[in-house]
């Protein structure tokens, strides 16, 4: 091959004897560029580009054949992939000929850390940095934090309490002074780059002065409303609140919100407004507050935005909505939880105690009409469930599965305890949810027991469906605003499965929790865990290595038309005053949007010459 | 003596030879400051006359229209060994031009359109031991520089008197362009345009406009009204005369010297503007680009990458 001065084959070039190999060979023969045919860059571009550098050449001299992913992955036609792969050789020699030596650069890191999402990822997270002496901005959606898992009574499969583990780390995050705290809050805007993200947050209204309330509760009690009347979020409509209220009794922060769409005052302006004074010279609360933009500047964030259960009202013939005694897992925690609306009784709606208790696994998972996807939990909740509800109530409880999926530490011992103890499984998916018509009220589970082979009609009082857990209905707008991915089931994307699985395709944004996947408590947090030591391993480097694949402006040539500045996904491109444009270099990931579209070609890009993508296409093109 | 000069037209409309004339009184400082010994649109020379010349006698000749038949190429080579400077004057001797369109199809296809079922020309004809024979009519249309080779491109369809000017006083003094050069400003044509400051910086549009089907605004971007304007991907160099006249540009002066393909480019250009993010959303968007090769390739099918169509 022309242009080739040394060809050489060795199992295993990544190993140190290999990269070994490529040094001495620079040094015995001269050799000014370094193609290398192996597995992938995704894997050993650095390895290379490293062994090259360390001979004294620029590691930009190197080029390195996919022939993974490019090749040996993706065919099944064993000579003809061979063939591909003399190919891909053949248009990388002719391609690296034409490289140049370039230089990374170097980029400050902020020391500031965002998180968004205040749900145990969130906060575990938070509490990492802070405690490792960053200053971490946590931002909330709602009032409080705590997120779902504040929600839930009892965690599997330890049947630890979980307020109790939960609410001393939201207290930690409140006392925290490296922690700045802002619920109600949501980021709106983010510009910038890693090490430098400059971020705007909306702070939502709560009509409460936070530094003046204590906290005592005494306006929700005088509030003019004497009977709670509005259906309560955090209870999920279960109970009722007042137009001022706390969502939980362990909110952080311990304020009120007052909710502007029932509250008298903002609906008539004509309420006595006893809030205002049993406040009295606290003077706390402010019906004229209006939203608050804070503007801050960090180095990295960590996105812990959390999940939706699934809405069962997709599944019709599953009744929920239209059967009164048809609950979702989690209105069950809430049932369950002694702080819930019924105050721990496991009650149906018209009072009665269910004598028997249907739980259907698989609601809105692993099902090709909603969730392709296994949502992880639902097994586990579901025999945690079934175990409160059988040692509160006494009532015969059934769980209707595909599988039983119980691989975590512990968990196969759970299911044992919970069948020892006398809850019922059938194993199959339940087809229809009906009224017994008989009129005592109870539901007909239709179901085929495929282990004995039959079609089961189970009549029960109370139906549990183990709903999945689903990305947040905007967690698409959310990936938009950091400039991440999602996955195909809609999650956010990690950049790596495997080997960097709470990165992101964006520098210095980091997934921890269920916004990524669905996970437990345990995955969440050590999920957390990784993504704050990645942040402060970002942060305490102090700089940033910036890959030098970027894109720019040949200045001179430019004619300011403006194509490329809508663009480019990175906010990247702006427009100088002597109207010609200008890449960021920092903020350009190479993606070569720009270059393809400039139109009079005026755009370049290291590593992605257009001499140096002709000589690929005709190394490809040219059959040897 | 004066320096010799020749002009001469292949696959071309005349547009060219009408440029050259267009140059006005300054026509008469270039018939003093040269000879001009053959210009068949013109003047009474013959391609015998040619032929007698001594090798590299010529100092230039400027050759417009594309390559499509035998004739036209042994003109080309006879005047490329003629002259000391060949330079393909116009879009189509510099890219291929319109007639470069042909290229989408073959020769069989062209003359069965034309000619259809009915007498077809007969390539000789023979009458009392004499015959008379017509060029080869080639498949594929070509630029000049794939049948000569070519010293400089005067781009433009036609080329403005001002380019015309321009190159002939770089020619007859001292200080020559690099050879190959084309004879034109090298950036984008937006730098020319009055209309440039009103393009916004986020342009995006959910469809284009021909522009029979509305009458533009005279001073805004054409391309932010809906015009599918090939200006930022079009060299400079005509001082953005259809803009100038509320028409989008076409693209004749070609792509700068950065661009291989000058229709992906614009085709590039013109796509990155669509805000769709469906198919149907998109091939609504570019209704109003009934003809994507006429309009983005319309000077430059020959020297594109690809050339021409694959026939078979």
């Amino acid at each position: 091959m022309p242009g080739v001065a040394l060809a050489r084959e060795y199992k295993y070039m990544c190993s140190d004897p290999g990269q070994e190999l490529i040094r001495q060979d620079i040094r015995d023969h001269g050799l000014d560029r370094i193609v290398v045919a192996a597995c992938s860059p995704h894997l050993h571009e650095k390895t290379f580009r490293h062994a090259v550098a360390e001979a004294g050449l620029n590691p930009y001299y190197f080029h390195m054949v996919n022939l993974r992913e490019h090749d040996s992955w993706v065919h099944a036609d064993k000579p003809a992939a061979a063939a591909k792969a003399m190919d891909l050789i053949r248009a990388a020699v002719r391609r690296v000929r034409w490289h140049v030596p370039l230089e990374r650069r170097q980029a400050p890191i902020h020391a500031n850390a965002l998180v968004v999402g205040g749900g145990i990822a969130g906060i575990d997270a938070a509490l990492t940095l802070a405690s490792a002496g960053k200053h971490v901005y946590l931002v909330e959606r709602e009032p409080t934090i705590g997120g779902h898992m504040a929600q839930f009574d009892k965690t599997f499969p330890t049947l630890d309490c979980a307020a109790c583990i939960l609410t001393p780390k939201m207290t930690a995050v409140k006392s925290n002074p490296n922690i700045t705290l802002w619920s109600y809050s949501e980021v709106r805007r983010v510009e910038g780059y890693v090490g430098n993200y400059d971020v705007e947050i909306r702070r939502k209204p709560r009509y409460i002065i936070e530094d003046l309330c204590v906290g005592c509760l005494e306006c929700i009690q005088a509030c003019v409303f004497k009977q709670a009347k509005v259906p309560d979020e955090f209870n999920l409509g279960l109970g009722k609140r007042k137009p001022v209220y706390i969502p939980f009794p362990q909110a952080v922060p311990q304020l009120v919100v007052i909710d502007p769409e029932t509250c008298i005052e903002f609906k008539s302006g004509k309420c006595k407004k006893t809030c205002v004074e049993v406040c009295a010279e606290r003077n706390a609360i402010d019906f004229k507050q209006k939203e608050k933009i804070e503007n801050i500047r960090v180095g990295t964030i960590i996105l812990a935005t959390g999940f939706e259960t699934f809405d069962p009202v997709r599944v019709p013939y599953y009744g929920y909505g239209l059967y009164p005694n048809v609950y979702t897992s989690l209105e069950v925690e809430r049932l369950v939880n002694a702080s819930g609306p019924t105050g721990g009784e496991i009650v149906l709606r018209d009072g009665r105690k269910p004598a028997t208790v249907g739980i259907v696994h698989c609601v809105g998972s692993r099902d090709v009409n909603t969730n392709r996807y296994c949502s992880r939990v639902c097994c586990m909740y579901s025999l945690k469930l079934a175990h409160l509800i059988k040692e509160k109530t006494g009532a015969e409880v059934i769980e209707f599965y595909i599988d039983m999926r119980a691989p975590g530490k512990a968990f196969e011992e759970f299911y044992n305890r919970v069948a020892e103890e006398g809850v019922s499984f059938v194993r199959g998916k339940v087809a229809d949810i009906y009224p017994a018509g008989n009129g005592d009220g109870r539901l007909i589970l239709q179901a085929e027991d495929t282990l004995l082979g039959m079609v089961r009609k189970i009549p029960v009082d109370m139906v549990v469906l183990s709903v999945g857990l689903e990305p947040r209905p905007d967690a698409n707008d959310v990936r938009r605003l950091f400039n991440i991915g999602c996955s195909g089931d809609g999650f956010f994307l990690e950049r790596h499965p495997k080997l960097a699985p709470v990165s992101t395709f964006a520098d210095g944004i980091f997934v921890a929790g269920c916004c990524q996947g669905p996970k437990d408590i345990p995955d969440t947090v050590a999920q957390s865990g990784a993504a704050a030591a990645q942040a402060l391993a970002l942060i305490d480097a102090g700089v940033i290595e910036l890959e030098p694949n970027t894109a720019y402006v040949t200045e001179d040539a430019c004619c300011g038309c403006k194509t490329c500045i809508p663009l480019c996904p990175y906010s990247a491109i702006s427009f100088l005053e002597e109207k010609k444009a200008r890449i960021n270099e920092v903020l350009c990931k190479g993606c070569g949007t720009c270059v393809a579209a400039c139109p009079s070609g005026s755009i370049r890009q290291n590593l992605f010459e257009d001499q140096q993508i002709f000589e690929e296409i005709g190394g490809i093109l040219t059959y040897a | 003596m004066k320096p010799k000069v020749a002009f001469y037209w292949c696959a071309s409309c005349g547009g060219c030879e009408e440029a050259v004339v267009d140059l006005d009184e300054e026509i008469l400082n270039v018939v003093n400051a040269v000879d001009i010994v053959f210009w068949p649109v013109a003047l009474d020379f013959k391609r015998r006359d040619v032929e007698a010349m001594p090798d590299g006698s010529i100092l230039a000749s400027f050759i417009n229209g594309a390559i499509r038949n035998s004739e036209q190429r042994e003109m080309a080579e006879t005047l490329r060994a003629k002259s000391q400077v060949v330079v393909a004057f116009g879009s189509c001797a510099q890219l291929g031009g319109i007639p470069g369109l042909a290229n989408l199809f073959d020769a069989k296809e062209i003359l069965q359109e034309v000619y259809g079922d009915g007498v077809r020309p007969q390539m000789v004809h023979r009458e009392n031991g004499h015959s008379l024979s017509l060029p080869e009519f080639f498949d594929t249309v070509l630029a000049l520089d794939r049948v000569i080779g070519v010293d400089y491109y005067l781009p433009g369809c036609p080329p403005t008197p001002k380019i015309i000017a321009g190159a002939l006083h770089a020619l007859l003094g001292a200080d020559l362009p690099p050879k190959g050069a084309v004879l034109a400003p090298d950036h984008a044509l937006c730098e020319q345009c009055p209309r440039k400051d009103t393009r916004p910086e986020k342009l995006v549009l959910k469809e284009f406009k021909r522009p029979h089907q509305m009458i533009a605004d005279q001073q805004t971007c054409l391309l932010a009204q809906g015009l599918a304007c090939l200006g930022p991907g079009t060299r400079a160099g005509c001082e953005a005369l259809c803009p100038q006249g509320n028409m989008p540009c076409t693209g004749c002066f070609g792509p700068t010297s950065r661009v291989r393909d000058f229709g992906a480019k614009a085709l590039s250009a013109i796509a990155s503007v669509i805000d769709g993010n469906t198919e149907a959303e998109i091939a609504r968007a570019l209704d109003a680009v009934p003809d994507p090769a006429g309009t983005f390739y319309r000077y430059s099918l020959p020297s594109s990458l690809l050339g021409r169509r694959r026939m078979g």
